[in-house]
């Protein structure tokens, strides 16, 4: 379904972070990206979500070959993947209430009116109870403000799901909800999954193929 | 020296830097409250002095021209006999529209153009950037002669010549506050979740730099006073007839020469007065958003 081949991606020229890495993720598969930090398999990911530019290589989904990236890229390329970051409090804009991130995506695309039905719906599956969904991430924990990310990122129904470090910054049952949800999420949607992580024994219980990075780059 | 060191007899029981916390404190509040106050009484005057007192501001009496303060013109009179005190409540009400004009025309064009920079990045920054260099190399008031002397004097000139050379700094700091928005994550979850860029920019980047701009905008109020004081004064700003707070010390200056100081002396009171009370509002407004920047007084 996603296929890398030899991406090289950086911030400045002459110093790319990621030389010529190739990845392969099958439609439905789960495939686990493990590394130490800073190895570059952050923005291995942040290329396979169309968010950053890679200086060369291709990108195919779907066996058709993506020529655009961020804003540039059709909406519906896009949308078909669901982001969660490492940071939480970074990747939340403070000025929402938890109920308007999550529903934000939907309203981005112009499906405002489904807002409400499926925020009700995606909040039990992510853990959150209803007076949290009210409040806005500075009025929540880490945890609770990633469950929120996730919801976002799930909103949408993306076909893959890219998890960076998600569950890093959290204590073991936030992170085995996580995990929970997006297979669960999984299980019902036959949505592919790059979860990306340092944490082995996670990844390898996680997912249906773990890849180092050494063995990529 | 270690922080459990005895405290010798007769030593201040509080550490020096702790002894100044209360007094700065209270010299700050004291300077706040004498600052509303000041921006209080200076709004009531110029809002309901003329339509409540049924005086002519433009009355010529030439029997009484020139008499120093008294209880009947508290202010003394001008060289064709005119109330200064009225005359001065006038030039104020123009000269703060004016700069309240000016300033919200300033930080609304260095918004726009700074946050389209910052959102857009690439060549459109570079462009506009550059557009903001060349505005910046030419002195500011020559530019805003320049402009002024392409039209006829009067209030909207004045407001376009000051507005039109005082977006930059704005545009400038909303430019940088973009670019560090644009890079966090949350901009990248709503490229992620669909958003348009017109909509990652009204939705996510403009809302928060908007207290900035805000606060950009009140700081330029007194700037923009003493810019068109400054183009009265040279006669280029509004037409002599027009009380401005420029035009009266320009119309003034002569008598200063004779002796008498009152025409140039309330006018210039009523310029620096008001515009150091906003000043030192705005001052404690940018301490409470950014503590760590101590204000000074900037005009």
């Amino acid at each position: 379904m996603l296929e890398l081949r030899s991406i090289t991606a950086g911030y400045t020229r002459n110093a790319p972070v990621v030389r010529d890495v190739s990845l392969t993720v099958a439609a439905g598969e789960s495939v686990g990206l493990l590394g130490p930090s800073g190895c570059g398999k952050s923005t291995l990911a942040r290329v396979a979500a169309l968010l950053h530019r890679p200086d060369s290589g291709t990108l195919l989904l779907d066996g058709e070959p993506v020529r655009h990236w961020r804003h540039r890229a059709p909406r519906a390329l896009r949308t078909a993947f669901g982001v969660v970051f490492q940071q939480a409090r970074l990747s939340a804009d403070p000025r929402l209430p938890l109920t308007d991130l999550i529903a934000e995506p939907l309203r981005a695309t112009g499906r405002g009116r489904e807002a409400d039905d499926r925020t009700a719906e995606l909040a039990p599956i992510v853990g959150l109870t209803p007076d949290l969904l009210t409040r806005r991430p500075h009025e929540v924990s880490d945890g609770q403000l990633q469950r929120a990310c996730l919801a976002r990122a799930l909103v949408l129904r993306p076909r893959l799901l890219v998890c960076d470090e998600m569950t890093a910054m959290l204590d073991a049952s936030t992170a085995a909800a996580l995990v929970a949800a997006v297979e669960s999420y999984r299980a019902s949607t036959g949505a592919a999954l790059l979860a990306v992580g340092h944490d082995r024994t996670l990844l390898e219980r996680w997912c249906d193929r773990t890849v180092h990075w050494d063995v990529l780059a | 020296m270690t922080c459990d060191a005895p405290v010798p007899a007769g030593a201040p029981a509080e550490p020096e830097w702790r002894a100044h916390g209360p007094k700065r404190r209270s010299t700050r509040a004291l300077r706040v409250r004498t600052s509303a106050a000041l921006v209080a009484a200076t709004v009531l005057a110029v809002l309901l002095v003329p339509p409540l007192v049924q005086l002519d501001q433009q009355a010529v009496d030439l029997a009484a021209k020139l008499q120093p303060p008294s209880w009947a013109h508290p202010f003394g009179t001008d060289d064709v006999g005119r109330d200064l005190l009225l005359r001065c409540v006038y030039g104020l009400r123009v000269s703060l529209l004016v700069g309240v004009a000016a300033a919200l025309t300033a930080t609304v064009v260095g918004t726009a153009v700074g946050a389209a920079a910052g959102a857009l990045g690439g060549w459109a920054d570079r462009a506009l950037m550059r557009v903001v260099d060349t505005f910046s190399s030419v002195p500011h008031l020559l530019l805003g002669i320049f402009i002024v002397a392409m039209f006829r004097p009067g209030v909207w000139p004045v407001v376009i010549s000051v507005a039109l050379t005082h977006w930059l700094s704005t545009a400038r700091i909303v430019r940088a506050e973009v670019l560090s928005l644009r890079s966090r994550p949350y901009i990248d979850a709503a490229v992620s979740g669909g958003a348009s860029r017109w909509r990652v920019a009204v939705r996510h980047l403009l809302p928060a730099v908007l207290p900035q701009a805000a606060l950009a905008a009140v700081l330029m109020v007194p700037h923009a006073m003493w810019h068109e004081s400054a183009l009265s004064f040279l006669g280029l700003g509004l037409p002599t007839h027009t009380a401005s707070l420029g035009t009266l010390i320009q119309g003034a200056r002569g008598s200063l020469l004779a002796g008498q100081w009152w025409p140039t002396l309330f006018p210039g009171l009523f310029l620096i007065v008001p515009t150091l009370a906003i000043a030192g509002l705005a001052g404690a407004w940018r301490e409470r958003i950014n503590p760590r920047h101590r204000s000074e007084l900037m005009l």
